[in-house]
């Protein structure tokens, strides 16, 4: 008998590692011999702790699970959820990025390889790095940290780049509140964003990588660290590359609390050491990186999504999405949701199917009044605007932006008003400092939402002219998105602000 | 509770040297330190500006920038509250508030006997299960004032050395 119980963070804060526990115990007791096999999550974070139950005819899923179920679950009369695969919300997905997240086990290289692991690589090896980025290029991949540029293009910068020494450096800072695909593959299927920076390295000629994780997740980081190792070990990473002749090195370094370093050019200056700061642009990352030397900087996605593309084929994985948005999108679904977790799909699913069908509505069953799509710089959505299509320029068109791809739903309690605040209070206390019309802008952001929550009649333009000067006069995403939230809201919801509709529109 | 004697220069260099090898080796140093200490100790100041060839003020630009280096130890239990979007939609802001009034402190507060500091966390990627919230490194989902203060008392946890 196997068995099957998550080991991501998600699943431990609601208590697998008991549950695990549990059944090692009952196991014991009744003499039973049973193979436990801790997996990633499948992402149906409602089910969590979910225990999969293999006696031979596949998984058969249980959940949410509790120390005292246990004995019901050896008994065979536990309640159960049906062959996983069969549950609506996995069932509904088209899983590239996360095909093997909750199924592997994240550190047996044997068991990352019996799932496709590798076979991109092995792919790689034997072409030219033009040939690589080119198939970068078709695949039609866009960087999954929000910005949404083509990773082929950045690529072919670094591989153009005349240096000695140039460098791979994986943005796993993953800070938005309503996203955690970075943390989950990280802890479900660490090889895979593995295999993808040696696959950037022989694309871009850089022999060294960086995996730079956020503090505030330390699970991710013990098991990024051990793959590394198991994969030095395996002859994955090191002087010869499964035996190419060719190198590849990288080490995890761990952030430390600020959420600036997600930007890419602060992220380069906290890795070397400096305050996280911005950097204006030019130069590029590609060209002046790390160290001064070319660099490629992707999030953990676009990286950990680079060996099935190289298995299956860019061509295979550009059939899915929509207009400009190719492939697939692991989109978050968080915040107050009757389903919550991780959902795979190709892009151009309407926002309002994504809300109301695969998340189930709102948790409290209270009518949905908002969703943020794209963390704390994305913009409000309110119920008119479930139909927009998700993708890139779907939601540019819409005001908003997809941004790493997380939903947070609020139901009708939310008070609106204090979200734009707090959007601002988030960016104040954040702010790496460069500019002034973040540094200084955020806190003064704070001080006219309250005047409006006062009634100042003259404050809501003043905020508006304020988030203009942000968005116009700010280097980087924080302070130059921050004004997505908080006008969104405004104008979504003037009555949170005390004011009656019509006048704010 | 007496304190522990302040390291010495060798052990403080000791701790630098595991790290120093890297590039970029100050973030990996000051984490090393931290992990060894609770906080950035004033002796090490001196160290690490010879070590790395940096000056005083640039050492302390780095060490304040970043919200998790301290230079006091924090109580003898952290707990990290999630303040974020996500969990803010599932009643973040009142369960902080219940905590907070409960032990009597504000934000980075620590109680008067040292046994616990409550800070913000602005996300710990367990935006599906808020809210949530982190008690000496052990992570919880759905967490409330109640779950909180049991894993506060759990024996292994009221154990761990400060």
């Amino acid at each position: 008998m196997k068995i099957y119980v998550s080991l991501d963070s998600a699943a431990k804060a609601l208590g697998a590692d008991e549950v695990a526990e549990a059944i090692r115990h009952e196991a014991r007791a009744r003499g039973i011999e049973v193979d436990l096999v801790r997996t990633g999550s499948r992402g149906m974070i409602w089910l969590e702790p979910l225990v999969e139950i293999d006696r031979g005819a596949g998984r058969i899923a249980h959940g949410p699970v509790t120390p005292q179920d246990v004995p019901a679950l050896f008994d065979g009369t536990a309640d159960s959820l049906g062959p996983t695969d069969d549950i609506p919300f996995l069932a509904g997905q088209t899983r590239l990025t996360f095909a093997r997240c909750g199924i592997t086990d994240p550190l047996s290289l044997a068991d990352y390889e019996g799932h496709g692991g590798l076979a991109g690589l092995r792919r790689a090896l034997g072409m030219e790095a033009a040939a690589i980025v080119e198939e970068v290029k078709t695949s039609g991949l866009r960087g999954r940290g929000g910005a949404g540029f083509p990773t082929g293009i950045k690529w072919d910068t670094v591989r153009q780049a005349r240096a000695e020494q140039k460098y791979i450096v994986c943005n796993a800072d993953e800070g938005d509140s309503g996203t955690f695909a970075d943390r989950m593959i990280m802890e479900g299927d660490p090889f895979s964003l593995i295999e993808g920076m040696i696959i950037a390295g022989l694309g871009t000629g850089a022999t060294k990588g960086f995996v730079y994780i956020r503090s505030e997740y330390p699970d991710a980081i013990a098991i990024m660290d051990r793959a590394i190792r198991l994969a030095r070990d395996g002859g994955l990473l090191g002087p010869d590359i499964l035996g190419s002749g060719r190198a590849f090195e990288m080490e995890v370094r761990i952030g430390a609390g600020a959420y600036v370093c997600g930007e890419e050019t602060s992220l380069l200056n906290s890795l070397e050491g400096k305050r996280g700061v911005v950097r204006a642009k030019p130069p590029l990352p590609a060209l002046q990186g790390a160290f001064g030397r070319p660099t490629v900087v992707n999030n953990v996605l676009s990286l950990a999504t680079i060996p099935v593309i190289f298995e299956k084929g860019a061509q295979h994985y550009a059939d899915f999405g929509l207009g400009r948005s190719r492939g697939t999108m692991p989109i978050q679904i968080a915040g107050n949701v009757q389903h919550g977790g991780l959902y795979e799909t190709a892009f151009g699913l309407p926002l309002g199917t994504l809300v109301n069908e695969i998340a189930g509505g709102t948790a409290s069953g209270r009518p949905v009044k908002a969703v943020q799509v794209g963390g704390p710089l994305g913009a409000y959505f309110a119920p008119h605007q479930f139909d927009t299509p998700f993708g890139y320029e779907e939601f540019d068109g819409a005001g908003g932006l997809i941004g790493h791809a997380g939903i947070v739903v609020f139901d009708d309690t939310a008070d609106m008003a204090g979200m734009a605040r707090f959007a601002m209070e988030f960016c104040a206390v954040e702010s790496c400092g460069k500019c002034t019309p973040c540094r200084i802008g955020a806190v003064r952001g704070v001080e006219t939402i309250d005047r409006i929550a006062a009634g100042d009649p003259d404050a809501t333009a003043i905020l508006t002219d304020l988030c203009e000067t942000m968005t116009a006069g700010s280097l980087c995403a924080l302070g130059g998105f921050t004004p997505y939230p908080v006008m969104s809201a405004l104008h979504l919801f003037p009555e949170d602000f005390g004011q009656a509709r019509e006048a704010a529109e | 509770m007496r304190p522990a004697p302040p390291p010495t220069p060798d052990d403080i260099q000791a701790v630098i040297d595991t790290e120093r090898h890297r590039e970029g080796a100050l973030l990996p140093i000051l984490h090393a330190l931290q992990e060894a200490y609770g906080h950035i100790p004033e002796g090490a100041y001196p160290l690490l500006t010879a070590t790395l060839g940096i000056t005083r003020a640039e050492l302390h630009g780095v060490v304040s920038f970043y919200h998790d280096f301290r230079d006091v130890p924090a109580g003898r239990h952290v707990v990290k509250v999630c303040r974020a979007e996500a969990c803010q939609s599932v009643g973040a802001n009142a369960m902080a508030a219940t905590l907070l009034d409960r032990f009597g402190l504000d934000w980075h507060g620590t109680t008067p006997d040292g046994r616990v500091t409550i800070e913000p966390v602005y996300c710990l990627g367990l935006c599906a299960c808020g809210p949530a919230a982190m008690v000496d490194g052990k992570l919880i989902g759905r967490a409330d004032p109640a779950k909180l203060a049991a894993a506060l008392s759990e024996p292994s946890v009221e154990e761990a050395p400060a």
